[in-house]
């Protein structure tokens, strides 16, 4: 079987044995092999290409930019998404500006150990993609599935621009697949997680299977929700959200960020804008609740949307 | 550092005839330490990321006064094509990466070109180099990039041009230490202070520091002293700047001293400075009607797209 964080770091084998433009940059990532272990035994097999770096979010990310400048292809890994608050300068201004400002382009890919897992609390858990989503110049992407958490970080960092890649640790141990599939679908393209008529919900990373599961429950009140996994959330794949929509006519937008703003407020200002007329109801959003992400499970469970709340919501979005 | 000089004083009076959109900001008095590193730098080898005070330098380094005037013109043909402006520019293809607002930012960049060189195998004889002011000293990206550097042994110069004010604010309300030279300790790199208004002192510090970088000895901090002949751009002033201050030692013209410098030491003439000076207005003059015959960007015709990458248009 291989997990979530399995093909994370087999993509990143891959990725240093095919591309000598590629090196690995972060905290305690080198002979540690990472927080998450991520990058185990990578150092050994790729002498002087994955290194330990000072506990500098703000350099290393600076670093990266220098680094693609001259061609290289940096892979930075943030300990967690939570700490890419200070890296953000070097996100936002230097590594999305750079394009649109000199031509030439920035390939980063800057990875981002997402969303909450139990026990983990306020500063080891946030959903930053809305955030960095926000900033033209930067690509976001939100794997839910093992096989898109690897083909996904190696297309990232093929593409010529900075990229987010938020990986959720809630998904590296216990999402397993029996192998990496083959085939994939190109960043930029959402994919339909799970085929329905009644309603849509459309969300992105560890909710997909949330939801997933909320509409199996739903599926014995004689409801068939199709679920619509972004794969990126920007750039955002209208076409497939619109052409769900058309068929079921009710949209939820789900996610594990804050609730203001954020990816499920651009999903349902994009439907409302262009696709009102397919509407039989009021779009809905569930998000995390508007406080800090609590450090006890109980709390915690209650805080980001469950397959109870979004039962609930799917309920309420029927009614209409 | 002459030639920054007179092409400065011509951007500042097009700011003041209108003819500049946004700010304008000047290296008056930082002439003599920019220039001693545009100078010990070689463009093609070396990279270098000047700050907002650096047209010395970047034109010792080799940057075109055409680049400098289409910048500030607004030019489509320059090298930011009316996206960016003044002295947010930059050819970061050659060695020479466009700068951000954000003080010390460039430092970890850099670090990381330095770094890429390193793992492409083709840093041996190579320098970076980058310039801040007494400001940027308080950041966290200027204590992580060369906390950075230092960890990483990467041959980088970073000249601190303490020019008394951050903007308005004086040294006393910037830091505590009694000379920034000092922090280089700390981060054990090698550590220089100069009279930043000695062209002499300055060229043979910043030789100094550029040679042991390259030669391996790690990253060199250089701290020149001097004081900012003018507001932090034209729009300032600069009347909270004391008079003390612009009477004291640090408030004579580091150009005033070159010159003497020069005729004293028997390089050149006083005649022959007057002709480079009308030399170089004839090249600034060029430089400034060829940017300003040339179009501005276009609203209508601009791409507005923010990625390299072109994703199908109804993905957004």
């Amino acid at each position: 079987m291989v997990t979530y964080i399995d093909a994370i770091r087999e993509a990143q084998e891959r990725l240093l044995r095919e591309d000598d433009r590629v090196f690995l940059y972060g905290q305690d990532i080198s002979s540690f092999g990472g927080a998450f272990k991520a990058t185990k035994g990578l150092a050994e097999a790729f002498p002087n290409r994955v290194f330990d770096c000072p506990i500098s979010e703000d350099a290393m990310v600076g670093l990266a930019v220098g680094a693609a400048i001259e061609g290289m292809r940096p892979i930075i890994e943030m300990q967690f998404a939570d700490f890419s608050s200070i890296a953000f300068n070097q996100i936002v201004n230097q590594a999305a500006t750079h394009f649109y400002r000199t031509g030439m382009p920035i390939p980063i890919t800057i990875r981002l150990p997402s969303g909450g897992t139990p026990g983990s609390g306020p500063f080891h858990s946030q959903s930053m993609e809305g955030i960095y989503a926000q900033y033209p110049g930067l690509v976001v992407v939100t794997p839910a599935t093992v096989s898109d958490a690897y083909h996904m970080l190696i297309d990232s960092v093929k593409l010529d621009d900075p990229v987010l890649y938020c990986e959720h640790k809630f998904l590296y141990r216990w999402l397993k697949s029996k192998a990496i599939n083959g085939d994939h679908l190109p960043i930029g393209q959402a994919r339909i997680a799970r085929p329905g008529k009644h309603a849509t919900v459309v969300t992105y990373s560890a909710m997909v299977h949330e939801a997933v599961r909320a509409a199996d429950r739903l599926q014995a009140d004689g409801y068939e929700i199709e679920v619509v996994d972004l794969r990126s959330v920007k750039p955002l794949d209208l076409d497939t959200v619109l052409a769900s929509v058309a068929r079921t006519g009710r949209l939820l937008a789900l996610g594990e960020a804050f609730p203001w703003g954020g990816v499920t407020a651009e999903v349902v200002a994009k439907v409302t804008e262009e696709g009102f007329h397919l509407l039989d109801a009021p779009p809905q959003r569930l998000n995390a609740r508007d406080t800090p992400v609590p450090y006890h499970p109980k709390l915690w469970a209650a805080h980001r949307p469950t397959p109870e709340s979004i039962c609930d919501a799917l309920r309420k979005l029927l009614s209409f | 550092m002459l030639k920054a000089r007179i092409l400065e004083n011509k951007l500042s009076s097009l700011y003041k005839a209108g003819k500049i959109v946004g700010g304008v900001y000047l290296g008056r008095g930082q002439e003599a330490i920019s220039a001693s590193l545009g100078t010990a730098l070689i463009q093609g080898r070396d990279c270098f990321a000047p700050l907002i005070r650096d047209q010395a330098g970047r034109t010792a380094f080799g940057e075109p006064l055409i680049d400098c005037t289409r910048t500030y013109l607004g030019s489509v043909e320059g090298p930011m094509r009316g996206r960016d402006g003044n002295i947010h520019r930059g050819r970061p293809e050659m060695g020479m990466p466009a700068m951000i607002s954000h003080l010390g930012a460039q430092v970890p960049l850099i670090a990381g070109m330095l770094f890429a060189k390193r793992l492409k195998g083709t840093l041996a004889g190579c320098v970076g180099a980058t310039s801040v002011g007494d400001g940027a000293t308080s950041t966290g990206a200027f204590h992580e990039g060369l906390n950075l550097a230092a960890v990483e042994n990467l041959p980088m110069v970073v000249v601190v041009a303490n020019n008394q004010f951050a903007y308005s604010t004086p040294n006393s309300r910037q830091f505590a230490c009694v000379d920034l030279v000092e922090r280089a300790k700390g981060y054990g790199i090698g550590g220089f202070s100069v009279d930043g208004t000695d062209l002499m002192a300055c060229a043979s510090v910043v030789g100094e520091a550029v040679r042991l970088a390259r030669e391996g000895g790690g990253p060199q901090m250089v701290v020149a002293h001097l004081l900012r002949l003018g507001g932090h751009g034209e729009h300032d002033d600069g009347s909270y700047v004391p008079e003390a201050a612009r009477s004291g030692h640090y408030g004579r013209d580091c150009i005033e001293v070159a010159m003497r410098q020069l005729v004293e030491g028997g390089f050149a003439t006083a005649d022959e400075i007057l002709g480079w000076q009308d030399e170089m207005a004839e090249d600034v003059q060029k430089a400034v009607a060829q940017a300003q015959q040339e179009p501005v960007p276009d609203p209508y015709r601009e791409d507005w797209t923010a990625l390299s990458t072109r994703f199908p248009v109804s993905r957004t």
